[in-house]
């Protein structure tokens, strides 16, 4: 088990270490940052000036060299705009993107797996129904949309929830329900059709014949072996929600990396937008990471060896 | 007849069952009035082509036909004095996996892959004996070792994966006797296992029912195992039971056309014929069964009335009959 988690964290620096070459790449073949940087008709000097500060006078390899190195430091280079440390920035915007990922993961998981359960168990009744119509509607539904007619509805006319903007709990729960909504609709699909899968297999009709009740057959016995694709698609939706959230953190005045993102893309802010990246990447392998380890723990089958 | 009380040593008595299958357009008689009985201690075999019925048989025994689709809709199951039939659910759950237990056909996949094998046979311990911790345990212990599963205090603790295929077959075994059921029903647990370990496992399961006195319903097509396991043997063809008797009498006078053809389908040690005898055709469509006795248009011997009407039952002494017109003509 260690000998596997030491394997794996040492594939995940190395993707990390890919990501950033890449991001430095990149920054550097769209164009001289320096020119971007510098106000137009500026001249030469000022030019001259900010590329020296931005450390872009010294040979290429000198500069990968101190990128990686104030990147393990988590240094990640100050916001042209303001000029206040990238790290400080993506850290204080941090907490407010993860914890509405986690709040959306929470509604879609809410949604989905009794909807999915059910709808897999009374196949073809009026709950599955139910369910089907909700997966349709969540997967037509864009989230620039649904969250506005949401804001209207429960915001403007009933005046229920705060329309807008970080403050107490009930303001998570529109952007949370918005953000959850759309990956509800796939969530529901997956359960419902990996535990019919599962309902149909040898070893759920020997637990029934074993005179298990139902609710231990369907429970203990199905709902662990039909929750392992749920499992890894949850870890890609939670992924995808660092990104998900740029449209929904705008729509909702959200302070997170994605409203960061759009703003620091909006003023050229290179260094931002290269931090930003770097954490949406960094949180993707991460989460490989936590699925893959915990796949182990679930299923049995999955050996620690490489 | 209906509510005769079961005197002598009657386990189970089932009588009239049919089973159909309800599609769109179409409905599917898999068991389509099957009676028989099975004694206490006696082994009786359930022999057919795929398709003939057996294993919607047994599970309508255990009433665990496939929801939603199939459905026991007449006939009577009767297990001592009480009929399964007439049963909540809630008291049907008490029979299964206490009173009756079932092997399935495949070891591969009747173990759930989540847990450990330990756990999967303390289930019934718990469940229908009521024992829990270091009794339950002990009890599990006791079954794996009497299925002859070596060192079962390491295999306790191991997942199913870790297991071999006899080996998996064995713990389902395990799984099925630990309560000491009166009836045990092994439907084809032999077919996904290689000859050798097939003949262990025979052996095996033959030696615990005469130690402990089970009744055993055996699922096979394979007429070499019924003669090896079972003391009576029922034929069945497109649902119903075509013909039944004591293995011996069955093996030297075969009356049913289709008994006769499956029999020499069996491959002979040192038989000099070339080519294995094969039936001719294909078994029926259930959703389109022919009029008449539906085994006709493959039985060498078929008459007119045969295409008309099906054959009654024709006793053959005891409880053994035969469903053919040739016999019933002949008398």
């Amino acid at each position: 088990m260690v000998k596997y988690i030491g394997f794996r964290i040492f594939q995940a620096l190395l993707g990390l270490w890919f990501i950033a070459t890449l991001v430095f790449i990149l920054s550097r073949s769209i164009g001289d940052p320096a020119e971007v940087f510098t106000a137009r008709n500026s001249g030469v000097d000022a030019r001259e000036i900010m590329a020296a500060k931005l450390g872009l006078d010294r040979p290429v390899h000198e500069q990968y060299l101190k990128f990686l190195g104030q990147l393990v430091r988590l240094d990640l280079g100050d916001s042209v705009s303001n000029g206040i440390p990238v790290t400080q920035i993506l850290v204080e915007r941090m907490p407010a993107t993860f914890t509405l990922g986690l709040v959306a993961l929470i509604f879609a998981l809410a949604l989905s797996l009794p909807l999915g359960i059910l709808g897999a168990v009374y196949r073809d009744s009026a709950i599955d129904w139910i369910a089907k119509v909700l997966a349709f509607l969540g997967q037509s539904m864009p989230p620039f949309w649904s969250g506005i007619m949401l804001i209207i509805l429960f915001a403007v006319v009933w005046e229920m929830l705060p329309p807008a903007g970080k403050g107490g709990w009930q303001s998570y729960i529109l952007p949370g329900f918005t953000l959850g909504w759309g990956v509800m609709a796939g969530m529901v699909r997956l359960v419902r059709s990996s535990m019919m899968d599962v309902l149909d297999s040898d070893y759920v009709a020997m637990a029934r014949a074993k005179g298990l009740p139902e609710a231990v057959v369907i429970g203990k016995h199905a709902l662990r072996n039909a929750l392992l694709p749920v499992l890894t698609y949850s870890s890609l939706v939670l992924g995808a929600f660092m990104n998900g959230s740029v449209v929904v953190e705008q729509v909702f005045a959200w302070p997170g990396i994605g409203t960061s993102a759009v703003q620091s893309v909006v003023r050229r802010d290179f260094p931002v937008i290269q931090g930003v990246v770097i954490v949406f990447g960094s949180f993707f392998i991460l989460i490989n990471l936590l699925v893959d380890i915990m796949y182990a723990v679930i299923d049995p089958r999955i050996k620690y060896t490489n | 007849m209906v509510n005769r009380t079961i005197e002598d040593d009657t386990l189970l008595r089932v009588e009239g069952l049919k089973t159909y299958f309800f599609q769109r357009n179409a409905v599917l008689k898999a068991v389509d009035g099957v009676s028989f009985t099975v004694a206490q201690g006696e082994a009786v075999g359930l022999v057919g082509e795929s398709g003939s019925g057996k294993t919607m048989t047994c599970l309508s025994l255990m009433r665990l036909v496939p929801q939603p689709g199939a459905r026991i809709v007449e006939g009577e199951i009767w297990f001592k004095n009480e009929n399964l039939l007439d049963l909540t659910e809630h008291e049907m759950r008490a029979y299964r996996g206490h009173r009756m237990a079932i092997i399935m056909q495949d070891p591969q996949t009747s173990l759930n892959p989540v847990y450990t094998v330990g756990e999967q046979v303390a289930e019934p311990v718990r469940l229908h004996l009521k024992e829990r911790g270091q009794q339950a345990m002990a009890r599990v212990l006791d079954s794996l070792r009497s299925v002859r599963i070596p060192r079962p205090e390491l295999r306790l603790g191991q997942y199913p994966h870790q297991f071999s295929g006899g080996m998996r077959q064995r713990v389902v075994a395990a799984m099925g006797l630990t309560t000491e059921p009166e009836l045990l029903i092994a439907d084809e647990p032999t077919t996904s296992l290689d000859v050798t370990i097939q003949a262990q496992f025979l052996r095996l399961i033959r030696e615990l029912q005469q130690e402990s006195g089970t009744s055993v319903i055996w699922v096979t097509h394979d007429l070499g195992i019924v003669a090896q396991m079972c003391d009576r043997v029922n034929v069945m063809y497109a649902g119903r039971i075509v013909e039944s008797g004591r293995v011996r009498q069955i093996y030297k006078e075969p009356q049913h056309p289709y008994t006769r053809a499956l029999l020499d389908s069996v491959p002979l040690m040192g038989a000099r014929r070339e080519k294995l005898y094969q039936i001719e055709g294909q078994p029926p469509d259930l959703r389109s069964i022919p009029e008449g006795c539906p085994f006709w248009p493959r039985c060498p011997d078929a008459m007119d009335k045969c295409k008309e009407q099906y054959p009654p039952r024709t006793s053959l002494g005891g409880e053994d009959f035969v469903h053919c017109w040739l016999t019933e003509e002949g008398r």
